[in-house]
This record gives C-alpha cells, sequence and structure tokens, in this order.
C-alpha cells in the first residue's frame, strides 16, 4: 500500500493547484481572524469558508484527478497489484493531501487563536468534509466514464449539498411549520454533510439561539456528548458509504 | 499454461467474446490474429484482467485467475497503445513499475540496453514519439523475466530497426520456453516467429492450429497465403 501511496503523493505534491488552495485556505483563515474583533464572529467567518470552499476544491480537484489518472490506473492494473489497493491507495493519497493543505492553511490559524474545544472541533469537522468530498469525488467519477460529465455530476454534488438542500430544508420548514417536525428535521439534517457540519458547528458557538425552537431541540440533541459522537459517526459514515460504493464498482470495471 | 474456457463478453449490446475456450502451453509462440475489432485485444486484456468476462473461467498454471492478482507477476504485457501519466519521466515510471513489482534481481535489460533508453530517461512522456512509447512499453514488459510475454501489435509504430531489435528479443526469449502471444496484423513479420495460430473473426476462435500443419494442409509456405488461401475456401 506505502509505495503507491507514496508515488501518488509525490505526484499530487508536483501539483500547484494543492499550494495554491493551502495559501488561499491560509489567507481566508488568517484575515477572519483579523478582521473580526472577537474569535466568536472570526470562528464562524471560518465555519462558513470551511463549509464552502473546501467542499468545493476537494470534490473538483479530486474529480479532475482521477480522470488524469485513467492511465496510470491502466498501467497498475495490468500489474500484479490488487484492484482494491489501487484505488484504496489513490483515495487515501487524495484525502491525505487535502487536509494536510487544510491543517496548514486553516489549522495553524485556527489553533493559535482559539485554542479550545471549538477550534479543535472545527478541525476535525474540516478534515471530515474533506474526505466526505473526495469520497463523493470517487462516487461521480466511476459511475461517469466521460470526463465532462463526472465534473458536471461533482459540481452538482456540490451544489446540491452546499445552497439546494439548505434551500428545501427551509421550504419543508415553511410548509410544515404547523405540525411538530423538529423531530424530523434531526433526520432529515443528517441527509446532508455539510448541514451535519454547520449545526454542529455553531451549536458549539452558541449561535444555536438564533435557531429558536429548532436550535434548542438540536442543542438537545446534538450538543451533548452522544449527540456529538452520533454526529461525528454520521459524518464518518458520509466518508465510507460513497467510497464503498465506488470501490465495489471499480473493483469489476472494464479497463 | 493458460486455460482459457467458454469467455463470453459484452459490451453493452455489442458481442465482443462469443464462448471463445482456447489453451496456451510454454514453449509455444501463438499468434492471434483477425480483422479489426474481432475481440482480439479485449481476449487479451481479459486474460490479464483488465477486462472481467461475463461468464467462462480462466486459469493460469491451474488456478482462476478472478479475484487472483499474483499471476500477473509472471506475465510481461505490452499494450496497443501504452497510455502512461503525462507528467513523469521515462527515468521515473521505469522505476515506479520496478518499485510496483518489487524485483530489484535478475531484471533482463537488454531492450533497455539496445533501444538506448538511458539517453532519454529525463524525457517527460507527454514529448515522446508513438514509436518511443512502444519501446518504452517494451522494455518494461520484457524487464522482469516473466514466463508469459503478451504483446499486443508489438512492432506498429517502431522503426525497422527497432522492430528487427524486438523480433531478435522475442525469438531469444522463446528459446528459452517462455509461452509468447502475439498479436498483429504483419503475417510476413510473424514467418519465422511464431509456432501456433489462432485466426478470430467476430468474437469466435475461427481456428487454432499449428503452423505446420497449416502450410500442409495449404500447400502453401507463407503463412500470409497460407491464410488467404482458407479464407477463400470458406
Amino acid at each position: 500500500m506505502n509505495r503507491i501511496v507514496k508515488i501518488i503523493l509525490s505526484d499530487i505534491l508536483k501539483n500547484k493547484i494543492v499550494l495554491v488552495y493551502t495559501l488561499i485556505l491560509a489567507v481566508l483563515s488568517w484575515s477572519s481572524f483579523g478582521m473580526e474583533d472577537n474569535t466568536a464572529k472570526g470562528m464562524l467567518t471560518i465555519l462558513n469558508v470551511i463549509l464552502f470552499t473546501v467542499p468545493l476544491v476537494s470534490i473538483l480537484f479530486a474529480t479532475i484527478y482521477i480522470y488524469n489518472s485513467s492511465e496510470f490506473i491502466e498501467l497498475l492494473v495490468s500489474q500484479p497489484i490488487k484492484r482494491s489497493k489501487i484505488w484504496i491507495s489513490l483515495f487515501i493519497s487524495l484525502s491525505l493531501s487535502l487536509i494536510i493543505s487544510f491543517l496548514i492553511g486553516s489549522g495553524i490559524p485556527l489553533l493559535i487563536n482559539a485554542p479550545d474545544f471549538n477550534g479543535i472541533m472545527m478541525l476535525i469537522i474540516g478534515v471530515l468534509i474533506t474526505a466526505i468530498f473526495v469520497s463523493l469525488a470517487f462516487f461521480s467519477a466511476i459511475f461517469n466514464r466521460d470526463k465532462a460529465r463526472g465534473i458536471g455530476t461533482s459540481i452538482v454534488i456540490w451544489l446540491f449539498f452546499a445552497l439546494i438542500f439548505d434551500g428545501l430544508i427551509l421550504f419543508l420548514l415553511f410548509q410544515f411549520s404547523d405540525y411538530p417536525i423538529e423531530k424530523p428535521m434531526i433526520f432529515v439534517t443528517s441527509l446532508s454533510p455539510i448541514d451535519l457540519a454547520r449545526i454542529q458547528m455553531l451549536l458549539h458557538l452558541d449561535a444555536s439561539a438564533m435557531m429558536g425552537y429548532t436550535g434548542a431541540l438540536f442543542k438537545e440533541y446534538f450538543g451533548n456528548g452522544i449527540g456529538i459522537a452520533v454526529s461525528l459517526l454520521l459524518l464518518f459514515i458520509w466518508v465510507i458509504i460513497p467510497f464503498v460504493l465506488s470501490l465495489k464498482k471499480f473493483k469489476t470495471k472494464d479497463l | 499454461m493458460i486455460e482459457i474456457k467458454n469467455i463470453s463478453k459484452k459490451f453493452g449490446k455489442l458481442e465482443v467474446l462469443k464462448n471463445v475456450s482456447a489453451s496456451c502451453n510454454s514453449g509455444q509462440c501463438i499468434a492471434l490474429i483477425g480483422p479489426n475489432g474481432c475481440g482480439k485485444t479485449t481476449l487479451i486484456k481479459s486474460i490479464l484482467g483488465m477486462v472481467i468476462p461475463d461468464s467462462g473461467s480462466m486459469e493460469f498454471n491451474q488456478k482462476s485467475i478472478f479475484g487472483d492478482y499474483l499471476y500477473r507477476e509472471k506475465i510481461g504485457y505490452m499494450p496497443q497503445i501504452g497510455r502512461y501519466p503525462d507528467t513523469m519521466t521515462i527515468g521515473e515510471i521505469i522505476e515506479m513499475v520496478k518499485k510496483i513489482r518489487n524485483s530489484k534481481d535478475n531484471l533482463d535489460e537488454d531492450l533497455f540496453r539496445d533501444f538506448e533508453i538511458e539517453k532519454m530517461l529525463n524525457k517527460q512522456m507527454r514529448t515522446l514519439s508513438g514509436g518511443t512509447t512502444q519501446k518504452i512499453s517494451a522494455v518494461l514488459a520484457f524487464m522482469f523475466n516473466p514466463d508469459v510475454l503478451i504483446l499486443d501489435e508489438p512492432t506498429a509504430g517502431l522503426d525497422p530497426l527497432a522492430a528487427e531489435v524486438l523480433k531478435e528479443k522475442i525469438i531469444k526469449e522463446k528459446g528459452k520456453g517462455k509461452l509468447i502471444l502475439i498479436t498483429s496484423h504483419l503475417l510476413s513479420e510473424l514467418d519465422d516467429l511464431i509456432s501456433e495460430i489462432i485466426f478470430m473473426q467476430e468474437g469466435k476462435i475461427f481456428f487454432h492450429k499449428k503452423v505446420n500443419e497449416l502450410k500442409e494442409e495449404t500447400q502453401e509456405d507463407k503463412i500470409s497465403k497460407a491464410i488467404a488461401k482458407i479464407l477463400r475456401a470458406n
């Protein structure tokens, strides 16, 4: 496993995109702490950066990289290596490189400005969100033979989770505001990794008051130890499922 | 050595392989010929596990290849069109495959030397001509002393000198008792190489014969003429 991961990692690092991504994250993170006078506000700004930029860059970069390494994959498949090993190595190296970028770009300013539970929580969520969207990239790349369609699918996945899903939730909330839908809402939220991460973070930043009764219920549910564990577990499942599906498909793919 | 039994494969609606069976043993040099799109490359790719057949079984040294990958250590494969990562240099590609194969000893560097790859180690793959890429594919296929060599259109795109070098190398390896599978359209080139012929047509094996039998049956001394005679007779 290590040999292939090493080869792919060194290839990704040769690619300047990851470097630029680290720089952009660093600039955004440092400036959001610099512009706001208190850390909580700075954290909220960073939260938005994490929930908007990180998924987009992760899914797009990973999708394009997978398509561009089709020759590499073809070469490896004819060599004595297990297919699953190739795919898992590709996943590990892509996630690892993007996670390292995130940790250097956003992690350092976060730990300096907010060296508490919230800061660490934010880091964990950023890491998980990166892995989730790399995993979704594998999913969309394996099920589309055509590169343009694959990248299109990835953009739609990102749009859906970053913007459309929120709109749907709002719509549901308004439509069913006369009914006690708070508990179903908790379930619906877990269908989007970005929303799951956002609520998790807002609760820690004590901004849940802005979410009214639903917020209070979320606080009751997500705020305590078990709630945190459950939501982290859900995020983790979001990493596993798309990737395992893509792995299953890759094992039987004709190259 | 390689036992193919009732292999079928469909790409969508297109039936590429229809119930193909064949058996190949060490010491043989088999030519896989047939018109374009008759399933030669698909058959080769299924031996390598790159294409997974819909039905049938395939054995390498009496062991099924489905779900196995270690048998590929014993195969050297030269693809029809070698596709390599653009940004890597020749040296990096060769180093990488060496690392993956994890074999440092017993490397066969004849072609590496004869094709004078040493001078080109720093060239990036995307700057290479088709012929040079073919040379790299050949070097990689022969480098690890495999028991089986699978060569898909090995001389297409090579200059006459390089083609001759490669041909001599194939004859040398054949002498060591290896199994060699070649696909080619240049029948005249195969004359002094091969011992058996598999002729494929529309996804089926039309015939599988020894070269001498074929020549006797048709009373011809050139493979190309013998095959033309058989095709005309049908």
